[in-house]
């Protein structure tokens, strides 16, 4: 199955990949949604699927059922959805002041904020 | 006894900061300080001397870099206390002196802290016995002298000078680090109490050269040696307290005691012989005339200082036991005499306004204590007996007499002893004399600090001369023993009889008398203008337009095209590497339909975000992306993934509401060029991404992770649910990190919208349908109770501090969105940042438990047996979880509530 989740894998880090390197902040911030999903999706794909069952242990047996997901990746991906949560917010908060301080939501615009203007440069030198 | 000598200078300087913090209008006590600490330092070398008379040396070595056999390795001998005394007696003086030249100056300890930093620099050196230990006192008086040179920062002209001096002296140290390490590495010896001639031998002759011009490098660059001496008369742009430490007793030195240092064992390799003499004579005569031909007294000295450090260097490469004798005797002189004559012309300066000597004149009726001490002073650097001066220069001329190019040294050292001469007339002498000029009637003498250290040096250089053959001779034994390798006995007299050495002597005694007459013409000489400081310069500007151009293409300034040079500098590799994999011999190629529709899903709704135009749609085909992804995780087996996924896709929509109120999705403006790159760059990702899939999948083996933690969840740690133990236990301390991010970010996200200073009395309506108040409250109370089954139950079925803290918080944000924020905090009790923190507060708690017997984070049970044969286990993992619960909750309510606060 890992040969038909494979291309999504990679349809999502292609699309969010593309909104990342456009202009405006909106499609930034979805990029970077789906950039996270994207990681999340490729490492549970990457090692390797298994047959349905959660990788819990019977108490008697001592043993995960037959063909259960590997348990390490999952606990990988568990705190990186909720990271991922709070780095997206952290980001969407930063464009929002950027875009109540500068008034545009276009990254190209931005630098002409960012450069210390003439005088300054006078300055500095 | 080093330590302590090395951290005087050191505490010194911090109380120095400390001061300037605890009273910053006491501007007269960081001089105070470091004229103590210089003494406190003078007085302990004073009490070791006599042990290193007896041709004893006091060593100290501490473990530091044990891999690459590099201790912390001191010692001290007569070449280095020699040196470490001039360092913190001059020191003791420059701190009197400095005190009242730099009066009331507000950076008084900026100032000061750094002279003493250099101080423990120098001293770092010169007391150095491993390599390593010398690199690093000799780079920190690099870049003490750097802060030093451009301290007046607002000059133009200052700054230059101190980048120069830092270009060419931390040019010269890199290349000296070369050598010492390509001579460490060759010999296999870090100290230079181990280093012999022999090792030195034994190496390959190419190997020796290199290092050897590697570590001249550094030595020639230090001590301001033709071709690299223009640094030094440009560093006279320091207050003059700088100038005159830096340029008699330390900085400029540490190049010669470098070359002493070494001189027992490279002193046999020809380059030796051959480089330093040349170098050495031609700038000690450069020196000289260069000297005579400035008309700012500060120049003047500095060009003196030039040609005695040439002087300093001809003798340490000409290395017989005579020249080196000499070396020992001209340091010493030239250290005391430099140092007043530098003050000298400070004092003049501070108290006439003017350095230009065809400007002075006349100055002993205003300052007759200053010029009384200045010319005693000039004695010495004239070189005329009876003071130490005439002693340094009759022993070189001695040790020059015993070389097969006898009479050109007589020659070279004859012209520059009467080129100095003018040089100390003109300097310390001439400003006195003849008439009282405009500048010199404004003048008056200073307070005791700004001519007292002049007179004291002045006093020692004659003292020194005349009880020099009687005293100085146990000093320069071991001086001598320590650079030249072998015990020796000095003998010093002022007059050897009729022989050559008078004759050169008188010669250059003579013709600098002769030469006097003109001192006030020579500026007036036109002279081939040596201009190293404009190639340097143009070096310097070269590398800053360099800088420019780096900058100007890598710092554009353009998050895309920023964006876009990391992804391609991460996936071309990728790309590399799937192109290289073999066949993908274990996957099987199957269609399960439900798959198919679940991977559609996901693909399209990417798709669909990536193209969508509006907010609305991009919000939805987010979701049904991610809700495609929750469907995968939940059919292959992880239930955990999924609860979590679907969470965190409700509360994202929170954000996206958020986020969409004020921004606008705009359609791209018409860039084909840019599309077409963005299209490209996405494609190879894509391509990589899918391939890099492939690979890892197809891997076989190596999961023997998942089975330690599948054999070990139930008996090690106590829980079924594997995916938990290991985030509670097993893999706890990243759990730990993961939660601290997660608080961070959201008190990140808390001070980026300034919630936390508002007042919250602000009254909001309440608009909201009530359909929507109505099942929030039917729903909270479900959604609680939820949160603490998914809890309880997480460490053996699916759920979870995270899953549940999620649950909770979803609870949290409906009643945000139903009323409003402040009416959703209000079901907390407590503030969301408290939450956080005591969530943190838990889990450390949890993690410290037991460490008093086990390591950090082993976790702890006890299991109580309840009514009906139900057992209750209980644990610090269970605890841990809790904690990771606060803090999710708190995080996720804290967002959801400050985000639809926040007004447009």
């Amino acid at each position: 199955m890992e040969v038909l989740l494979a291309p999504v894998v990679g349809l999502l880090f292609a699309c969010a990949v593309y909104l990342l390197l456009q202009r405006s902040l909106g499609h930034v911030i979805i990029g970077l949604a789906l950039l996270s999903n994207a990681a999340n999706l490729f490492i549970f794909v990457a090692s390797g699927l298994g047959d349905g069952a959660a990788p819990i242990v019977d108490p008697l047996t001592k043993m995960t059922p037959e063909g259960s997901a590997d348990p390490v990746p999952q606990a990988l991906i568990l705190t990186a959805i909720v990271i991922g949560f709070g780095v997206l917010a952290f980001f969407i908060t930063l464009a929002y002041r950027v875009y109540r301080i500068t008034g545009t939501d276009d990254l190209e615009a931005l630098p002409a904020a960012d450069r210390p203007s003439a005088e300054e440069d006078g300055q500095l030198a | 006894m080093l330590p302590t000598l090395i951290a005087l200078p050191v505490v010194a300087a911090f109380i120095v900061a400390l001061l300037a913090r605890l009273a910053p209008g006491r501007t007269r006590l960081p001089g105070a300080v470091m004229a103590l600490a210089s003494l406190g330092g003078f007085a302990l070398l004073a009490a070791t001397l006599p042990t290193i008379l007896d041709g004893e040396s006091v060593e100290g070595a501490w473990t530091w870099v044990e891999a690459l056999d590099w201790p912390l390795a001191f010692r001290l001998d007569g070449l280095s206390i020699l040196f470490a005394m001039l360092i913190t007696g001059i020191g003791t003086l420059i701190g009197w002196y400095g005190r009242a030249y730099m009066g009331d100056d507000a950076r008084n300890a900026r100032f000061f802290a750094t002279l003493l930093l250099f101080q423990a620099g120098m001293l770092i050196a010169v007391t150095a016995d491993s390599f390593a230990v010398l690199f690093v006192g000799w780079e920190l008086t690099s870049i003490t002298s750097f802060l030093l040179i451009g301290f007046k920062h607002e000059d133009a002209e200052a700054r230059r000078s101190a980048q120069h001096a830092l270009f060419i002296t931390s040019a010269g140290g890199l290349a000296m680090l070369g050598g010492l390490i390509l001579l460490g590495v060759g010999t296999d010896t870090w100290r230079f109490s181990d280093l012999t001639r022999a090792d030195v031998e034994a190496l390959d002759a190419a190997v020796a050269s290199w290092a050897l011009a590697l570590i001249l490098l550094g030595a020639l660059t230090k001590s301001a040696q033709f071709p690299f001496h223009g640094w030094l008369p440009g560093a006279m742009a320091a207050p003059t307290p700088v100038s005159a430490y830096l340029h008699s007793a330390t900085m400029v030195k540490l190049g010669v005691y470098l070359v002493a240092r070494f001189q027992p064992a490279l002193g046999g390799l020809e380059l030796w012989g051959t480089v330093l003499p040349v170098v050495g004579g031609f700038t000690m005569v450069l020196g000289a005339v260069l000297s005579v031909r400035e008309r700012d007294l500060k120049r003047v000295l500095a060009y003196s200082t030039v040609s005695a450090l040439g002087w300093m260097i001809l003798l340490a490469g000409l290395g017989t036991s005579d020249a080196l004798k000499a070396l020992g005797v001209t340091v010493l002189a030239h250290g005391a005499y430099k140092a007043a004559m530098f003050m000298t012309a400070g004092t003049i300066d501070h108290e006439a306004g003017t350095r230009d000597r065809l400007a002075l004149g006349g100055l002993r009726r205003s300052m007759p204590l200053l010029g009384l001490s200045a010319g005693v002073a000039a004695v010495s650097m004239a070189g005329l007996p009876p003071a130490l001066g005439f002693l340094s220069k009759e022993t070189t001329l001695a040790a020059g007499f015993e070389e097969d190019a006898a009479w050109l040294l007589a020659i070279a050292v004859a012209s520059m002893g009467a080129l100095t001469l003018v040089s100390a007339w003109a300097a310390g002498v001439a400003p006195f004399l003849g008439g009282t000029t405009e500048a010199a009637n404004h003048a008056h003498e200073g307070p005791p600090g700004l001519w007292m250290p002049v007179a004291l040096l002045a006093v020692f250089g004659v003292a020194a001369g005349v009880a020099g053959p009687a005293l100085l001779p146990p000093l320069l034994d071991q001086v001598v023993t320590a650079s030249y390798g072998k015990p020796y006995e000095t003998h010093l007299t002022f007059f050897t009889g009729f022989d050559a050495i008078f004759l050169s002597s008188a010669l250059a005694i003579g013709g600098g008398l002769l030469l006097v007459r003109f001192h006030r013409a020579m500026p007036g000489i036109p002279w081939l203008r040596t201009s190293t400081p404009a190639v340097v310069q143009a070096i310097l500007d070269g590398l800053a337009r360099l800088a420019e151009l780096v900058e100007r293409v890598t710092q554009h300034g353009s998050l895309p095209v920023y964006t876009a040079t990391a992804i391609v500098v991460a996936v071309v590799p990728l790309l590399a590497v799937t192109a290289y994999a073999g066949p993908l011999a274990n996957l099987e190629v199957e269609a399960d339909p439900l798959v198919a529709a679940m991977a559609a899903v996901v693909g399209i709704g990417a798709f669909a975000a990536a193209r969508s135009r509006t907010r609305i749609r991009s919000v939805a085909a987010l979701g049904a992306a991610g809700f495609g992804i929750t469907l995968i995780f939940l059919y292959f087996g992880a239930p955990d993934l999924a609860m979590t996924q679907a969470l965190v896709e409700t509360l994202t929509v929170i954000l996206f509401i958020f986020a969409f109120r004020f921004l606008p999705i705009r359609r791209e403006r018409d860039d084909l060029r840019r599309h077409y790159a963005a299209l490209a760059i996405a494609g190879t990702t894509g391509l990589a991404t899918t391939g890099l899939t492939l690979l890892l999948a197809n891997r076989d083996g190596g999961d023997h992770l998942r089975q330690f933690f599948e054999a070990t969840s139930y008996p090690g740690a106590r829980g079924t649910n594997v995916v938990n133990t290991i985030l509670v236990d097993f893999r706890a301390l990243d759990t730990l990190g993961e939660i601290s991010v997660l608080a961070v970010a959201a008190l990140g996200i808390l001070a980026l919208l300034r919630l936390t200073g508002r007042a919250a009395s602000r009254v909001e309506r309440i608009d909201n349908p009530r359909v929507l108040r109505t099942a929030a409250r039917a729903v909270l109370p479900l959604l609680v109770v939820f949160a603490f089954f998914l809890f309880l139950r997480g460490h053996d079925q699916p759920g979870g501090g995270f899953v549940a803290g999620l649950v909770a918080a979803a609870g949290v944000a409906l009643y945000a969105m139903a009323y409003n924020a402040r009416v959703a905090r209000r079901l907390l009790r407590v503030p969301p940042r408290s939450l956080m923190a005591a969530g943190l507060l838990v889990a450390i708690a949890a993690a410290g438990f037991g460490t008093w017997e086990h390591p950090l984070l082993t976790g702890q049970w006890t299991v109580l047996t309840l009514p009906a044969d139900t057992e209750l286990k209980l644990g610090t993992p269970l605890l841990f979880d809790f904690g990771v619960f606060l803090v999710v909750l708190g995080v996720a309510s804290a967002l959801a509530t400050a985000l639809l606060e926040e007004q447009r």
